[in-house]
């Protein structure tokens, strides 16, 4: 048994004329938390969905557990996501649910559990993530932005899963608030023992709650690297993501 | 240089009819894994509840006034129409096919079209655009068995029963015109009601009925299901729905009369 959790070899995946991802390679140690920076529209989020079987990329390999996700067949994607969650950008919750439904989705639907202890999970979860047992029966559209943020995170961690995906996690947050949500991140991370892979263009954030961060840029991983080695590197792409200069091989496409 | 211009003609008309053919495509392939979908377990029975009281239960309001009015409007019209040739004893059969055969089906169904197509395509349009149905894939849950099979089972089940109780409305409206304003024998009107009845006009009506429900779910859950771009995307889903459904009611509700009555 390798301790590589997640392997991406050689991906490739366009919208028509568009190329998004052109030779993605990347690998994902077991345990990791790996950010993923890049500037917007270079294909970050396509590359999260590729992996989780939400898209089909056109060409290329993803190992999870060593086990091909490309190709997947549809009965076998169900235990595949089972190891999976995913703290989405704008929260995708579902607003026909209670915020507590929404907790325990995966628990009630899938793994058939009745609903008081469901519901007393979710409550426990919840508090997990720092919010108090009346916000249970609230709908998620009641919550602000913060609160809806966290609950995403609960739902994403309330299955106990192995692997956990952050899509911008505290992008539309104040400075504060992204900083409770990149500790609850790193708390709900190392607690549940879980690989976790984050994109985000926020630097603060990719700097706290990252082991190591790639730069997607143009389809390509152009740089890997510890957050210490990000500091040091004379990496042009990096120096001028992390400095945030308009002047640098990067150009912006308006 | 002329073949430069029938390039560019062609390039011109491809376009598009690739375009259509791709629709068409996937359109199919959407109708064929929804019922495929339709067989399989597991089955959410709370949303397939919620969406039978959505589209029935509310629905009675709507189908009661349409399917009244119908009734006692082909009365009147087929009363002073009939009375150019001295036939108003047939007013009373007149209503019951009419209404059982076409008037019942086809607007109960054009107005849960309207209804209920449209609210299929926006919620779930709304949740396409909000990443809500990724979200239902990350967690393990199949949209398809999730959003699209119980609103389909729902219009196969809900339509006939709607349907069923709006020729029931439908001929009581007759029966209120026919005696209240145009002076019937209640008695006579009742019987010559009983004795054309005929079950095959009754299970038309309802084979129509459930035809109709299929049609109004999938382009409701259709529409919404494919629609991407935000507030304007869900916009021009829950239009499509409401439209296509309308037509394609239509269309089929000729379809099967055909298949019914065509000897």
């Amino acid at each position: 048994m390798s301790d590589t959790k997640i392997k991406i070899f050689n991906l490739h995946k366009a919208f028509g004329r568009k190329v998004v991802l052109s030779g993605v390679d990347l690998e994902i140690k077991k345990g990791e938390s790996l950010v993923v920076i890049g500037g917007s529209g270079t294909g970050k989020s396509v590359l999260i969905k590729c992996i989780q079987g939400l898209l089909t990329p056109d060409s290329g390999s993803i190992m999870v557990d060593d086990q091909e996700v490309v190709g997947i067949k549809e009965e076998d994607k169900e235990l595949l996501h089972s190891k999976m969650g995913m703290l989405f950008q704008g929260g995708a919750l579902f607003d026909s649910l209670s915020v507590w439904e929404n907790v325990a989705f995966d628990l009630l639907e899938n793994r058939g559990m009745n609903k008081k202890d469901a519901k007393n999970e979710a409550i426990r979860v919840l508090r997990s993530v720092g919010l108090a047992p009346d916000v249970a029966d609230l709908s998620p559209s009641e919550l602000s932005g913060g609160m809806q943020k966290r609950v995403g995170l609960a739902r994403a961690i309330a299955s106990k899963p192995e692997i956990i995906f952050f899509d911008e996690p505290t992008t539309g947050l104040d400075p504060i608030m992204s900083d409770v949500i990149n500790d609850l991140i790193i708390e709900s991370v190392k607690g549940l023992g879980a690989t976790a892979l984050t994109i985000t263009h926020d630097m603060t954030s990719a700097r706290k709650i990252a082991d190591r961060v790639a730069m997607l840029y143009k389809g390509k991983i152009v740089w890997q690297g510890t957050v210490k080695e990000m500091d040091k590197t004379d990496n042009p792409y990096v120096r001028q993501f992390i400095n945030g200069c308009s002047q640098g091989p990067i150009k912006v496409e308006v | 240089m002329f073949l430069k211009h029938i390039e560019n003609f062609l390039r011109r008309q491809g376009k598009p009819l690739v375009k259509f053919f791709s629709g068409l495509g996937e359109f199919s392939l959407f109708v064929a894994q929804s019922v495929y979908n339709c067989f399989t377990p597991p089955v959410y029975w709370k949303n397939l509840w919620r969406q039978i009281i959505d589209m029935g239960f509310y629905s009675l309001p709507v189908v009661g006034l349409t399917t009244i009015f119908a009734g006692m409007v082909i009365a009147l019209q087929s009363y002073s129409g009939f009375m150019r040739f001295g036939a108003e004893g047939a007013v009373a059969s007149v209503v019951l096919i009419s209404v059982t055969r076409e008037l019942a089906p086809v607007l109960s169904a054009l107005m849960v079209a309207g209804r209920i197509g449209a609210a299929m395509a926006a919620e779930i349009g709304t949740m396409r655009v909000t990443e809500q149905i990724d979200a239902l894939v990350t967690l393990s849950t199949n949209p398809f068995k999730y959003l699209v099979t119980p609103r389909i089972w729902a219009g196969l089940i809900v339509m006939p029963l709607l349907v069923l109780l709006g020729d029931i409305i439908g001929i009581f409206g007759g029966y209120v015109v026919g005696v209240y304003k145009l002076g019937f024998n209640p008695a006579n009107y009742i019987n010559s009601t009983i004795q054309n009845l005929q079950a095959i006009d009754i299970t038309t009506g309802l084979v129509k009925a459930a035809v109709f429900g299929f049609i109004i779910s999938v382009m409701g859950c259709y529409n919404g299901y494919k629609s991407k771009g935000g507030a304007q995307g869900v916009g021009t889903a829950t239009t499509n729905a409401v439209v296509s459904a309308s037509i394609l009611i239509l269309i089929f509700n000729y379809v099967i009369t055909e298949l019914f009555f065509s000897k």
